[in-house]
């Protein structure tokens, strides 16, 4: 029997970001002209549980086989409406999305032309919807372990919370000890603990635990698979090792900003300007300037953070409290010395830290708002000249030390693991996450996720948790022992295939090789992406991408290009369609 | 040169806990006509080193002690108790406007700021028969500097007993051996004098075994209610009294007061100690009595400027007074009286009354003499 | 340490409390590992306080879009048993084999049977007439409803239910000589006969997820919240921007559009004042998005913003910020001292502290960034179940910066605001992490012979 079309199209107010400037009625009315639409419906959210409803009942009243809903971009909600029309039994393939905000009223103001092109988005999607295929999910076995790049402390506890979960571990850390930026830290605020009893415990539990390796001096050369079943190929030292993941977490850290850029504050000129950094070493040997312990102590806050002059405009999140706790540190040790911090904001956000920022002015730290705008010498002293945005008033305070509150700035190799990844950075040079609010440790890549400040700047507890969060979503994989591969996945028509390659040369995840005995390509599914770049060199044709077929992108471009017969005979419509103009 | 030791000063005073907010500041009822900015001062002592020079911070004097700035600091410094303190550096020095010199030497000889023999103190009550306070009996009556001596707030006192009376009451008074409170004394920044006043004060409290006092000045009740020390001494104002003789009925009204009445709340009733709803109770149980608010009311009154000690300075604004700003506030309610209860707001309410010509429109009463109109 | 096996056990559960983005995120991740979770959420619907949100910055996503699909995998997750206007009334036993009492408040609803269609809300003679409380509302308070209501529209699950408050049966005893919700509902769902319910599970672990309180404005009496129609909180301005507000998305009041707004900041936060010493780490940037929005949406209002320290720490706000100053939103320093009237327009007293000059800034519509506050029943819950607080009010965890999922009590995890303020990627990271702890826990007890880690004694309410 010959496969007849029945499309619902559903189309969503999304509160009014699109009714606002897209005439819902109109386009409601359109889409039902269409050929082979049943229905077509309007709500003002259609993702909400009485819009899937709506679609839910529809499929099994009408007997509906395609549908098409018109809403935002399917990055946003295509599983959501796959998942409700499989729950109505539905193929989850046999769904179309048109993108009606993102793509045409968010960009558009209200007028019949944007009315319009919602009318084309949807037209075309209905064409393609008729000839949908159904796609078969594939589940595939997981391999029980993760890989953690980076031996910081997001990236032992993210170890750790693996390993206890009953998996291997495999920790790659570049240096030859772990520990990284955490184990150069002298104190930690609130409690003024050191920063060695904190570390300590999570490096020997980590060291002794049964389920994790840790491989020092080591780095990974190249990352090969999919979630479930990478393979990375570390080196370490001349050796090169295979080791095999479910997951991989990626906690890579940081670099801390080099206070030589900011040539005002005579970083590496004059002795007495150091860095937080120093001073964590410094404090470690009782806090000695020349062998005199220093009378007039200036912090400046906000060294190569908030600077749009370097290219980095973001605040470091951890400085204030830094800079604070080292105050706090010379106000206690040195009750004469006069300490006075130059601030433009101070960022005490955390849980304790308003109460901590509090404790350490009344122990008589001076707090004066002004980014200060060089330092001079003077005789064996120096001068930070700034203006007290308080007083309105240009400020010269004396100092024999001067600390610069270093911020962080991405790992300089960040962009070589990114590749290796196919990892995005955000705009700021960090990871990008998935999607800033929701899935801040998810990455674009199924089965690799972030801990720590590779994904910006932290504090050791945000570190910490976001870690932790990574271990969460590193383990769900493990913990369920397989994966869905994707379906929409490139396949080969071998009467039609030369065997010349060229589609095997623009792979990115190498799967696609020769068939040795039948001389035409084959195509690895699992490792498959579906993102069709095979089938666009592919010279004959041969290869096609399901979801994305031919016949399926045809459909739809002619609708967009000449718009559908049935189309044009409303009159209301003028010609001119978006992709002609 | 005027210079004090900053760095101690700021230490004692709390002052690193500021983080520079200009919460006081804004509110500061006085930083509108003046140079006096709280903010800024306590950042100039912080800032400052070891050492700070006073010379010509005479905006010192026009803080009236409101408790506006301390009341609402979000990090519980008091920029007020810092004003007071640095005015005592000035009067360490001896340098102060004469009329604080005499007001401060009054007290010393005669117990009290205004200038006036202690023999006159109880003349406004000579035909009264108010008993004197002795072992046995209930409440002291602490009247006051200044409604035991100004003619106009006399009529106050003199309300405020019959009222006592009718209540049942039983309270007696001090006469002649009444002394200052000295809480404008301590304001002026006179601390040494304070002290002397308070150890006085605390023997003859104790000597009379008191265990309950009513003042009529809030002034004088939070004196002694948080500038002394805890002396077991249970001290009200004469407002939180009468609410309570209300609710209880021991008072009650026979006549009626048909005028539309607005509350301007005294500083040291409301912002000091908190107590906004007692004068309110008073007035909205006077029958016929209509109570509306001004915009400013509660927490948010605008001082009347009579506090702090300047009662008997002009401090660095000769000008408009914040009461006829507050008269004028009273005047837009339609209100046809404005009641309060203090004597230094009746009496700088009055005179700024006098200066706007509005004396047909409004009259300002304080909340005693209301009540009395309808015993 | 004294460790034994538990005699056959069921697959190990866990339980959270509290249905907001918190207790959603770590509810779907155990869930999502294979483990079973009860989901207890004590108002009507999921969602919690980012359901009542606009868009979340800096990406000006509209925060339904982004959550709903989470509370609908919630709903639908075959792993999760959701239970609405559900109390946890008891918890005692141990890490391992806690058992947990859930009161379920009549919702005089059939659950089983009410399709959300409506109806009976529109029957109800009290329908636009039930304002509700500003802090736990919906829509904050500037909307009204029905007696019997859904909290909004997108509500998962979605199903009516009477507000016993304001139902004019449950409070007076009598609706006329009928009930027209019943009549109205075709599904026959309304009950009034239904009675408080109490169920039992057993878990294994415990994921408190309950939030915070939003502070009540009132209690900052300068600013005349409650007095003037003119002052409202930034929560109410996001129920006025949403698209799904009561204003469809207009910034109106009384009709009028706003020309002149002023926001202030830290109203409830770092005031030792009214014992709230923290920072509520929220409000600086709901700040910025909201004047972004009032930019947006009411061209040529002036905005001001009143602030004492910005602190756009996270990634992306302080670019965030600086695209918000470009946009020509004014920011002051200072915090505002009070708000009086002049005419029909409100006065905002303060002192830029930048000029060192009083300033007054006038108004016709103040947003005051109310900060989070421990939610009041945080100290009944604790004590009930031994919990320890800490300071500031907020569930107290085991390290500051190592281990802040665990709570005093082991096998009991914390997630979100309740363990102190978050923003929503910080609470959403913060819940995985208390989901891995979850995990572990759960993991160890399916894979392996169950060990228990000695522990106290039993822990109970009442």
């Amino acid at each position: 029997m010959a496969f007849t079309p029945r499309i619902g199209v559903y189309i969503c107010h999304c509160g009014i970001n699109i009714s606002a400037s897209v005439d819902i009625e109109a386009v409601t009315a359109f889409a039902a002209s269409l050929p082979a639409v049943i229905i077509a419906r309007d709500y003002t959210y259609m993702c909400s549980d009485p819009g899937q409803a709506l679609i839910k009942e529809d499929i099994e009243q009408l007997k509906l086989n395609r549908v098409v809903v018109a809403s935002c971009s399917p990055r946003m909600h295509e599983p959501t409406f796959r998942a409700a029309v499989a729950s109505a039994g539905l193929n989850p393939y046999c769904f179309e999305m048109a993108n009606i905000r993102e793509q045409c009223s968010w960009v558009h103001p209200g007028s019949e032309a944007t009315t319009q092109k919602a009318m084309d988005l949807i037209a075309s999607a209905v064409a393609k919807a008729a000839h949908l295929q159904p796609l078969i999910t594939r589940q595939v076995e997981v391999s029980p372990s993760a890989l953690v790049i980076g031996g910081g402390i997001a990236g032992l506890q993210a170890a750790l919370d693996i390993a206890e979960a009953g998996f291997q571990v495999t920790l790659v850390e570049r240096a030859e000890q772990p520990g990284g930026h955490a184990a150069q830290l002298h104190t930690t605020f609130p409690y003024m603990q050191p920063a060695r009893e904190l570390l300590r415990p999570l490096m020997e539990r980590v060291d002794a635990h049964p389920r994790i390796e840790v491989m020092l001096s080591a780095e990974v050369e190249e990352i090969k698979g999919f979630v479930g079943n990478f393979e990375a190929s570390v080196r370490q030292s001349e050796e090169m090792r295979t080791v095999s993941a479910g997951s991989i977490v990626i906690a890579t850290g940081f670099e801390v900003f080099d206070a030589h850029i900011k040539k005002e504050f005579g970083y590496g000129l004059y002795p007495q300007v150091i860095t937080t950094l120093d001073f964590e070493l410094l404090s470690a040997q009782n806090l000695q300037v020349n062998g005199h312990s220093p009378r007039k102590v200036v912090f400046i806050q906000c060294v190569g953070s908030r600077d749009q002059s370097l290219g980095n405009p973001y605040c470091s999140r951890v400085c204030c409290m830094v800079a604070a706790r080292q105050a706090k540190w010379v106000r206690q040790r040195l009750p004469e010395a006069e300490v006075t911090i130059f601030y433009m904001d101070v960022r005490a956000f955390g849980k304790g830290f308003e109460e901590f920022y509090d404790q350490v002015r009344t122990c008589g730290v001076i707090y004066r708002r002004g980014n200060p705008s060089e330092i001079l010498r003077q005789g064996e002293h120096l001068l930070v000249r700034a203006e007290d945005t308080l007083l309105g008033e240009v400020v010269e305070v004396e100092a024999d030390l001067v600390v610069l509150a270093l911020g962080m700035v991405p790992r300089q190799d960040s962009a070589a693991l990114a590749s290796l990844l196919k990892l995005s950075r955000s705009a700021d040079g960090f990871f990008m996450e998935a999607h800033p609010k929701l899935r801040p440790v998810d990455t674009s890549v199924a089965g690799v996720f972030l801990a720590g400040c590779c994904q910006g700047p932290k504090d050791i507890a945000d570190s910490i948790s976001q870690a932790r969060g990574a271990a969460a979503a590193a383990m769900i994989p493990l913990l369920r022992g397989q994966v869905q591969v994707e379906a929409a996945t490139a396949y080969v028509e071998e009467e039609l295939c030369a065997g010349c390659g060229q589609c095997a040369q623009v792979c990115t995840y190498g799967a696609l090789r020769l068939h040795p005995v039948r001389n035409v390509m084959t195509v690895n599914q699992v490792l498959c992406q579906g993102c069709g770049a095979c089938a666009s060199a592919c010279p004959s044709g041969a290869v096609t991408v399901s979801h994305f077929t031919f016949t399926q992108t045809m459909a739809q471009l002619e609708v967009l290009l000449n718009g559908s017969n049935h189309q044009r005979k409303q009159e209301l419509l003028p010609t001119a369609s978006l992709m002609a103009k | 040169m005027l210079q004090i030791e900053s760095r101690q000063f700021a230490t004692t005073h709390n002052l690193f806990a500021c983080i520079q907010c200009g919460k006081c500041t804004g509110g500061c009822p006085m930083a509108v006509k003046t140079t006096l900015n709280p903010r800024n001062l306590i950042y100039r002592l912080l800032v400052a080193g070891n050492g700070y020079d006073l010379e010509g911070r005479e905006e010192l004097w026009d803080c009236t002690t409101c408790a506006t700035c301390s009341s609402r600091c979000p990090k519980l410094v008091n920029p007020m108790e810092a004003v007071i303190a640095l005015r005592g550096a000035f009067v360490e020095k001896g340098r102060v406007h004469p009329n604080v010199k005499t007001a401060l030497e009054s007290t010393f000889r005669h117990g009290n700021p205004l200038s006036m023999p202690r023999e006159e103190r109880v003349r406004w009550a000579s035909d009264l028969s108010i008993k004197p306070f002795g072992e046995g009996v209930e409440y002291l009556f602490f009247v006051g500097c200044t409604p035991s001596y100004d003619p106009r707030v006399q009529q106050v006192a003199r309300s405020l007993v019959k009222l006592v009376q009718h209540a049942n009451l039983d309270f007696g008074f001090l006469a002649e051996e009444e002394s200052c409170c000295g809480s404008e004394i301590r304001r002026l920044g006179e601390a040494g004098l304070f002290e002397m006043i308070v150890e006085e004060n605390q023997e003859m409290l104790k000597a009379m075994s008191v265990d309950k006092m009513f003042t009529t000045s809030p002034h004088c009740f939070n004196a002694f209610k948080n500038d002394y020390p805890q002396n077991g001494v249970q001290v009200e104002h004469y407002t939180q009294l009468l609410s309570r003789a209300l609710e209880n009925g021991w008072l009650k009204f026979s006549g009626r007061f048909e005028k539309t009445v607005t509350f301007h709340d005294p500083c040291y009733l409301g912002k000091h100690n908190g107590i906004y709803d007692e004068p309110r109770q008073v007035l909205t149980g006077i029958p016929g009595l209509k109570l509306v608010e001004m915009d400013r009311s509660r927490e948010k009154s605008l001082c009347c400027e009579g506090g702090g000690g300047r009662m008997w300075l002009e401090g660095s604004n000769p000008g408009t007074r914040l009461a006829r700003w507050r008269i004028q506030e009273a005047l837009d309610t339609g209100a046809q009286v404005l009641a309060t209860a203090c004597p230094f707001c009746l009496l700088t309410l009055e005179e700024a009354l006098k200066h706007q010509n509005a004396e047909d429109k409004l009259r300002v009463m304080d909340i005693a003499e209301i009540a009395d109109q309808v015993l | 340490m004294s460790t034994y096996d538990l005699p056959n056990r069921l697959e190990p559960a866990a339980l959270v409390i509290g249905g907001g983005i918190a207790g959603i995120q770590a509810a779907l991740d155990i869930a999502d590992g294979g483990f079973q979770v009860t989901l207890v959420e004590r108002s009507a619907s999921i969602g919690g306080r980012m359901a009542q949100l606009d868009k979340t910055f800096p990406t000006l996503d509209c925060s339904s879009c982004i959550l709903t699909p989470k509370m609908v995998d919630v709903s639908r997750h075959p792993n999760i048993q959701l239970l609405t206007y559900s109390e946890v009334a008891k918890v005692s036993g141990q890490m391992g084999d806690f058992q947990v009492q859930i009161r379920r408040k009549p919702r005089y609803v059939d659950e089983s049977k009410c399709r959300g269609c409506g109806l009976c809300a529109e029957a109800c003679r009290l329908n636009g007439r039930v304002r509700g409380d500003p802090l736990t509302e919906f829509n904050a308070g500037i909307a009204k409803r029905a007696a019997i209501y859904v909290p909004f529209p997108q509500a998962v699950p979605l199903i009516y239910t009477v507000d016993p408050e304001a139902c004019v049966y449950l409070t007076r005893g009598v609706c006329g000589k009928t009930f027209k919700c019943q009549e109205a509902c075709t599904a026959g769902a309304i009950d009034f006969t239904q009675s408080e319910q109490l169920i039992e599970v057993n878990v294994s672990t415990i994921v408190i997820a309950t939030g915070y309180d939003v502070f009540d404005a009132r209690r900052k009496p300068e600013f005349g919240y409650g007095v003037y129609p003119q002052v409202i909180t930034t929560l109410e301005f996001e129920r006025l921007a949403s698209a799904s507000g009561p204003t469809a998305g207009k910034i109106r009041l009384n009709e009028h559009q706003p020309e002149k707004l002023v926001f202030i900041q830290c109203v409830g936060s770092r005031d030792l004042s009214i014992d709230l010493p923290n920072c509520s780490r929220v409000c600086c940037m709901a700040v910025a998005k909201q004047a972004h929005l009032a930019h947006d949406r009411l061209p040529g209002a002036e905005i001001t913003v009143l602030y004492m320290d910005i602190r756009a720490f996270g990634k992306g706000f302080e670019e965030f910020y600086d695209r918000v100053r470009h946009e020509g939103v004014l920011y002051r320093r200072g915090n505002p001292s009070e708000i009086i009237r002049r005419g029909e327009n409100l006065v905002v007293r303060a002192e830029d502290t930048l000029l060192g000059e009083l300033v007054e800034i006038e108004a016709d519509l103040v947003v005051l960034a109310v900060g989070m506050q421990p939610r009041r029943e945080a100290d009944g819950f604790a004590q009930a179940i031994k919990l320890a607080r800490g300071e500031d009010g907020y569930f107290l965890e085991q390290h500051p910066k190592l281990q802040t999922v665990e709570s005093s009590l082991p096998g009991v995890f914390l997630a979100g605001c309740c363990q102190g303020p978050k923003d929503i990627p910080d609470t959403v990271a913060h819940a995985k992490a208390a989901a891995s702890a979850a995990l572990i826990s759960l993991a160890k007890m399916r894979g392996e012979p169950a060990i228990l880690v000695g522990i106290g004694a039993s822990y109970a309410t009442n």
